[in-house]
């Protein structure tokens, strides 16, 4: 481990052969590597250094009904996870999700995740947006955490059992293309960032944890790694993305530059306010108030802006509300939540202890991605490819549908990592390894070397212009003129990225290369995005329209299946699984 | 406000010795040192070659040394490091690690120390419930270990590391004692291995030049002699002598 080239009779190898190749080094895909490694030989991709995933980025916890501080059942849990997606969600994988939380976070538990403790020695809960006792009473400690980093410590306890594991990384490769043999998956081809050499994998599973593409965003709260390289590489490869529409909004980011600030502040009883030093979220969520749904509460902050009750009250979408935690006292901003209080300190100067945080709403989660079922195996309306898998937050099961719930996504990454991990593991013991063509990965050196030879545009302008227009344009608020001057924008980005060219020359840590493939995935996806939100004549969850405000069941309770043909995007629909609640409308 | 940025930079391949270059940019005060970086990286010179990932201090991908100093680039604002009087920033990469170019260093040896500590529970039985118990108490003795994000800021300011390159370093023994620490783990023996050896924990001297740069304000220097307490403890609990002792 740690080498991260095969070395064969001293011979330096471009094609590598494994049972499973899995993409991606965060939560879910290193979940995913334990189970798979149990049988199969595995590799791990990551574009990354082992522990520098967005996984660790997570904060406010992982949401499971231990029933440790409340009274809790997966079913409400499930009932709340499909309330809070606006109904999108399909119900079945939603209740798997539920009741699979429970054995997953003792399981992490078990493995030396340092979850905070109740006095009596349990682990710890807390409350967080949307999640409610006995179907929408009140909110429910569900929330399993370690201080506010449960993220973190989910990711690092899952690389030290990687390690005692011996499973095989390869750090810093990054996948550029799929290779599918009708609906087969053969492989994937890769870069490596330290030779500057494009490898072939060939492999009888490949899964794809690739994580988010919140970059698209000019105001985010993800990390310059979250470039959607797998939705992207699949969709490239033929495979449409699901529910792309729906992208969240988180509404407590810190100002201008869109860090996060776990919502686990007013899970513990921070308050938002407007610049009347109002508690606004009475008017707009009266049961659950400042811990509705993060849609809604992006909305209502929103909305007091552009009515004038931002703290500048210019009504600009920049303008920000107040977040207060100075009402929990220090030492519970000091035990609870240190590392907002460090963050805070560092960006801001602000002690939460004594002032208010200054937020906005920061694009922060994509619901939608690559197609799933239960199992983590990607599947269309009619297909479903072989030896292909996708979970965490580049797949699309879908478990959040229209609005995910604070906490789901770290749910979501164990309990479909896990799953997708266990179905490989099974697979690859009756599959047999495909071969791949000769010149495999000859069309990415093509193209590699073409960057490198002609001279053209610095990738900066077209980076900036995407997320500006991204952010006004397919934000919090949507209406036809502006989502359509979005989609031609962007257009004219990916027309004007053709012009682009790497200055960089050398073969070795050529970052650029990169950054300009990864520059070319956000393109495709902010197109996707775009235009499968202009599509869907509704609001729905965090998918919320000036022109088409009401949420409209008879035509829209279906997924959106998009993908790029011929530089316009094409759609077509995938329907729901309401098979246990009937769909109702959205209070809190 | 303008700002200079001046660059190490050095491509082992081509260039003979590591050389400065000079980056203007125009930047707020409130921005981070990262900001300033990827300005020039996206819109003046794309082989300028540096990590970076969250851009907010928990990933530990863009630790550099920042005038002179090992600090992340994303937790550093531009207030922080000029003044009136000076607005030149001098950047270069983190030490006792080879360059593989400019601000990249090779990692490899750091992570292969990190994982000889045994950075994982070795716990002795299943719990007896669903999860272990351990008090709220127990559990804040080891929370401080918890913190670490591998950024290896630590180890290139460790002046012992500067004449014994086999010193363990700062931080697989901050990954170690979270761990030790631990009221579930029982590893303490396997961990003996690497820690209490020659080159385990006795070559700290108590600089503190870890704890001074940690961006995780881990004490990481009371930690190594927690841990080498705990070592003594438990060989003097066997009528053993430590390694320091031999």
């Amino acid at each position: 481990m740690g080498n991260n080239t095969e070395v064969n009779k001293g011979v330096y190898v471009l094609i590598h052969e494994f049972d499973a190749v899995i993409v991606g080094a965060g939560g879910a895909g290193l979940y995913a590597a334990l189970e798979a490694s149990k049988t199969a030989k595995t590799a791990v991709l990551s574009k990354l250094y082992p522990t520098r995933s967005h996984t660790g980025a997570a904060q406010g916890g992982i949401g499971a009904a231990l029933g440790n501080v409340d009274e809790d059942t997966p079913e409400w849990h499930a009932f709340d996870t499909i309330k809070g997606g606006d109904y999108l969600v399909d119900q079945q994988a939603a209740k798997i999700l539920a009741e699979e939380a429970v054995q997953a976070v003792y399981d992490l538990e078990n493995r030396g995740l340092p979850f905070s403790r109740t006095p009596s020695g349990r682990i710890d809960q807390r409350r967080f947006g949307g999640h409610t006792r006995n179907f929408g009473e009140a909110p429910v400690h569900r929330s399993c955490y370690a201080a506010d980093r449960t993220g973190n410590m989910i990711l690092q306890t899952l690389y030290q059992q990687c390690i005692k594991n011996n499973v095989h990384f390869f750090d810093e490769f990054q996948v550029l293309e799929l290779l599918l043999d009708g609906a087969r998956v053969v492989g994937v081809v890769v870069f490596e960032l330290a030779s500057g050499e494009v490898h072939v994998f060939k492999a009888k599973a490949v899964m794809f944890a690739t994580g988010g593409f919140g970059r698209m965003f000019r105001i985010t709260s993800n990390a310059y790694a979250n470039t959607g390289d797998g939705p992207a590489v699949a969709m490239r490869a033929g495979i449409p993305l699901e529910d792309m529409e729906f992208f969240q909004f988180h509404p407590t980011g810190i100002k201008d530059m869109g860090i996060l600030i776990t919502e686990g502040v007013r899970g513990e009883g921070g308050i938002l306010l407007n610049n009347a030093g109002e508690r606004f979220m009475e008017r707009y969520a009266p049961t659950l108030l400042d811990l509705a749904p993060r849609d809604m509460v992006s909305r209502a902050i929103m909305t007091e802006i552009q009515e004038g009750r931002g703290i500048r009250g210019d009504r600009k979408i920049d303008d920000y509300v107040m977040l207060d935690a100075s009402r929990l006292g220090r030492e519970v901003v000091e035990s609870k939540i240190p590392d907002i209080a460090d963050f805070c300190k560092t960006y801001l100067a602000v002690d939460p202890a004594q002032k208010p945080m200054p937020v906005q709403p920061t694009a922060h989660y994509a619901m939608g991605g690559i197609p799933t079922d239960i199992d983590g195996r990607v599947a269309t309306a009619d297909t479903v490819y072989e030896g292909l898998y996708a979970a965490g937050e580049c797949a699309c099961v879908s478990v959040h549908g229209a609005n995910r719930l604070g906490t789901n996504s770290l749910v979501d990454l164990v309990v479909f990592g896990r799953r997708a991990g266990r179905h490989i593991a099974e697979y690859v013991t009756g599959a047999a390894m495909p071969s791949v063509a000769p010149d495999a990965g000859d069309a990415m050196r093509e193209r590699i070397a073409k960057l490198k030879t002609e001279s053209g545009d610095h990738p900066g302008p077209i980076y900036g212009r995407m997320q500006s227009t991204m952010m006004e344009n397919v934000g919090v608020y949507r209406d036809e003129a502006r989502m359509t001057r979005g989609l031609q924008d962007v257009k004219d980005l990916r027309e004007a990225f053709k012009a682009v060219r790497v200055q960089d020359k050398e073969s070795r840590f050529n970052t650029e290369v990169l950054a300009i493939l990864e520059l070319e995935n956000l393109l495709d996806l902010s197109l996707i995005t775009a235009a499968s939100a202009l599509n869907r004549t509704e609001s729905r969850g965090a998918h919320s329209r000036v022109d088409h405000a009401e949420r409209r069941d008879e035509e829209w309770l279906k997924h959106t299946l998009a993908q790029i043909e011929n530089d316009d995007v094409t759609i077509s629909y995938k329907s729901v699984d309401t098979s246990i609640w009937e769909p109702k409308p959205r209070t809190y | 406000m303008r700002v200079t940025l001046a660059v190490q930079r050095y491509n082992p391949e081509t260039d003979s010795d590591p050389y400065e270059q000079r980056f203007e940019v125009e930047v707020e005060p409130t921005d981070r040192v990262l900001d300033a970086l990827m300005e020039i990286y996206r819109n003046q010179d794309g082989s300028l070659s540096f990590r970076k990932s969250c851009a907010h201090g928990v990933c530990g991908s863009d630790a550099m040394r920042i005038n002179g100093s090992e600090r992340l680039a994303c937790k550093t604002l531009i207030q922080d490091v000029v003044d009136d009087v000076n607005t030149v920033i001098a950047l270069a990469p983190l030490k006792h690690m080879p360059v593989q170019r400019d601000l990249m260093v090779d990692q490899a040896t750091f992570f292969a120390k990190f994982r000889s500590a045994k950075p994982f529970l070795i716990a002795e039985s299943e719990p007896e419930e669903r999860e272990f118990i351990q008090s709220q108490e127990e559990r804040k003795l080891f929370d401080d270990a918890t913190k670490c994000i591998n950024c290896s800021a630590c180890y290139s300011a460790c002046p012992v590391l500067d004449d014994n390159p086999d010193f363990i370093g700062p931080a697989a023994i901050v990954a170690a004692a979270r761990f030790v620490f631990d009221s579930r783990d029982k590893g303490l023996d396997p961990r003996l291995e690497v820690l209490d050896t020659p080159n385990g924990v006795w070559p700290c001297e108590n600089h503190f030049e870890c704890t001074r740069v940690c961006p995780r304000d881990i004490k990481i220097t009371k930690l190594i002699n927690l841990t080498k307490r705990e070592i003594k403890k438990h060989r003097e609990a066997r009528g053993e002598q430590t390694a320091e002792a031999q």
